[in-house]
């Protein structure tokens, strides 16, 4: 029972480590990205990683109270990637 | 005992692969070289490794013994929202003519996303170069 304990927590930190990586990676997508489209890309990956995060967070602390928080956090950010989007589009939000 | 072991490896298991996703997915943002390649990595990618991130979460709570579904909400909007995001990504890709463009359509003079009004034209050639991509 305790060593999986152990391999769990060294799974958990390595997965926090892991999405901290792929946030920067997609901080350098948003900096360097050559069109629209990528940056709008990057910002939805860094929404979604930001969610992982926060997920693991809920995992390391045991407790349950990050779930609203998550599903506040990919609301927005699905809103606003379309949003985004639609003002690329259309040049405007709400027509 | 038994049961909460099992969900300890569960988590374990899910965790792993959280991360080997997530972590393929930003490499594959960073790396690939066409605007609708790049497209592909993170949204399919990212989304299975948020998965079974939030999977891991639920098992895990049924190893501290205070099991709850929750997170199958989270894991059901990612699920809906992710492919219409990338649609309108996609989109804007096109209408930037950021990639290959595809053949024009046959019975139509072009592509809905970029048939732009007759005034904003000008602006539309000037800032994206020529029409042809």
């Amino acid at each position: 029972m305790n060593t999986a304990i152990d391999l769990m927590n060294g799974a958990m930190m390595l997965s926090f480590v892991i999405l901290g990586l792929s946030q920067l990676m997609a901080m350098v997508r948003l900096v360097i990205g050559p069109d629209t489209g990528d940056r709008i890309l990057a910002l939805d990956t860094m929404v979604i990683n930001a969610i992982g995060l926060i997920v693991l967070l809920g995992i390391a602390q045991g407790t349950q109270v990050y779930f609203e928080v998550t599903l506040i956090i990919a609301m927005l950010g699905f809103v606003s990637t379309v949003a985004y989007a639609r003002f690329v589009l259309r040049g405007d939000i709400i027509e | 005992m038994t049961l909460e072991l099992f969900a300890v490896y569960a988590t374990l298991f899910l965790l792993s692969v959280g991360a080997v996703f997530t972590l393929v997915a930003a490499i594959g943002l960073v790396k690939l070289n066409d605007p609708m390649t790049r497209l592909h990595a993170p949204t399919k990618a990212a989304t299975v490794g948020i998965g079974a991130f939030l999977l891991a979460s639920m098992s895990h709570s049924f190893a501290l013994g205070q099991g709850s579904f929750h997170e199958l909400l989270v894991l059901a909007f990612l699920f809906v929202t992710a492919p219409i995001s990338a649609n309108f990504i996609a989109k804007v890709n096109l209408h930037k003519r950021a990639c290959d463009m595809p053949d024009a359509p046959k019975h139509d003079e072009m592509w809905s996303t970029l048939d732009v009004p007759e005034s904003d034209r000008k602006i539309a050639t000037e800032k994206n170069g020529p029409a042809t991509g």
